[in-house]
């Protein structure tokens, strides 16, 4: 296994190992993203037709939002302890670092996805266990983490760092999370793959290019 | 081992550092002294390859710090006020980690080693944050240690640690200087570098404003050196703080 290997997978298992003992990140990210689907519930109440075409806008922003709180705070952990200097002055590639970083965020963030989809279909009376969807999410999840990792490692170095991730995050995803919505009611309906597949090749593209542009930029970023 | 060469850094329209110049030798133990604001993390963070330096040259170990970073911290050992460690990982987890990004090998047996050189062998499955601060920051030493290195830039270790705390600190340092390592340490503790440190250079107003061997103190010793160093005309006119336990020298 090459170094570069060998370090994301120790800021993997660091992150991961960190965070079943203190339970902070993921607690707090899934707490957020079922008060979120709950308050969606009691305020839109639809009809059952029309709480279908609503769902995929409905779950992207939940999953936004709650991947948010936990990018935000899984930089946080680094900086305050003064970890992320740890972690800068170790003599691997420091793309290393970015990618350790985003796979623990990815992980994270789908595990909230597989706790929120069922208590969603329960709620919203709609089967959202579907593999086409699960799909989606894990693209559209990447896509998410692999900028707002980048991002969050840029917000971290500021003083207003919990204001200023979602307003250098959220107009970047723009095309992301319109591409996943738009991806998910596809499949939601149950409309042909054809239609779909734009979509999913520009959550393809999206994740593509903003780890090549991760790749490039990340030494810059987290260097003073 | 270490080379400075007209080091200039700027944050913004601040400039910290002025053409700063600094030679270390192999093996040496030097003490950068100076009152807040001088510039002295500023230099350990340049030193240690985490800030761009403006202008300037530096080398380390043979290394351009410009061109050859990754080189470069494979020999260094980075200490600092605050512990970079992390509160819910135990102390051999967090030196498992370190270890592994360092390509320490055989892995297991340099954790056991350093635990027991930093005295933390019988908490090796504790978690940090559970840890007293003077414990936190022995760990602290362990982890730079960990892969060996041939240059330690410590950074006030002593800040918040009791006498205690500060006592088993030295000790520690003392033993890692016993292997040859080349040490650059800032502190605002004079009592505490002059025990240890082999020279002191006083660092105001972003340049070196004197520097001397321990030999060569005169018999008035560190203080007066160190008065009559930011004394000088340009340098930065805020004093060191004298006030804490134990400073007469």
């Amino acid at each position: 296994m090459s170094q570069f290997l060998k370090a994301t997978y120790a800021i993997l298992w660091k992150d991961l190992t960190a965070e079943r003992r203190s339970r902070e990140l993921l607690s707090a990210m899934l707490v957020f993203a079922l008060l979120v689907i709950f308050i969606f519930n009691f305020a839109l109440e639809l009809n059952i037709q029309v709480r279908a075409t609503v769902t995929s806008g409905v779950l992207w922003v939940t999953l936004a939002f709650a991947g948010t709180l936990g990018l935000n705070r899984s930089m946080a952990v680094e900086k305050d302890r003064g970890c992320l200097d740890g972690l800068l002055l170790a003599p691997v590639d420091r793309t290393a670092i970015y990618f350790g970083k985003m796979l623990a965020n990815l992980v994270f963030m789908l595990l909230v996805a597989v706790i929120v989809l069922p208590i969603y279909s329960i709620l919203y009376n709609t089967n959202l266990l579907l593999p086409g969807l699960g799909l989606v999410i894990l693209l559209g999840a990447y896509g998410y983490v692999a900028v707002g990792t980048l991002l969050a490692s840029m917000a971290v170095q500021a003083r207003t760092r919990d204001i200023l991730l979602p307003i250098l995050l959220f107009p970047v995803v723009i095309p992301l999370v319109v591409a996943a919505v738009k991806a998910s009611g596809g499949i939601l309906e149950g409309v042909p793959l054809g239609e779909i597949l734009p979509w999913l090749n520009l959550l393809v593209v999206y994740d593509v290019l903003f780890s090549a542009v991760a790749l490039m930029v990340f030494d810059f970023v987290v260097e003073e | 081992m270490i080379t400075v060469t007209r080091l200039v850094k700027r944050f913004g329209y601040k400039t910290v550092l002025r053409g700063l110049d600094l030679q270390v030798e192999q093996g040496e133990f030097v003490a950068l002294l100076g009152p807040n604001g001088a510039g002295k993390t500023t230099l350990i963070r340049i030193l240690a390859t985490l800030s761009r330096p403006t202008l300037g040259q530096v080398q380390i170990a043979g290394y351009d710090l410009s061109r050859q970073a990754a080189l470069i911290r494979r020999s260094l050992g980075v200490v600092s006020h605050l512990p970079l460690l992390y509160g819910d990982l135990s102390a051999e987890e967090n030196l498992r980690f370190y270890g592994r990004m360092y390509s320490v090998s055989p892995l297991e047996r340099r954790v056991s080693e350093v635990l027991d050189q930093v005295g933390l062998a019988s908490r090796r499955r504790d978690l940090v944050r559970t840890f007293s601060r003077g414990m936190q920051q022995r760990l602290a030493i362990g982890r730079a240690i960990l892969h060996d290195p041939r240059i330690l830039l410590l950074d006030e270790p002593h800040t918040g640690l009791d006498q205690e705390a500060c006592d088993m600190l030295d000790l520690v340092l003392r033993g890692v200087v016993a292997h040859g390592r080349t040490v650059v340490m800032t502190s605002h503790d004079l009592v505490r570098v002059a025990d240890l440190a082999s020279r002191f250079d006083v660092l105001s107003g972003g340049v070196i404003r004197a520097s001397t061997h321990r030999a060569g103190l005169a018999e008035d010793g560190l203080l007066a050196f160190y008065r009559k160093a930011i004394q000088e005309p340009g340098a930065a006119s805020q004093p060191v703080d004298f006030s804490g336990p134990g400073q007469s020298l």
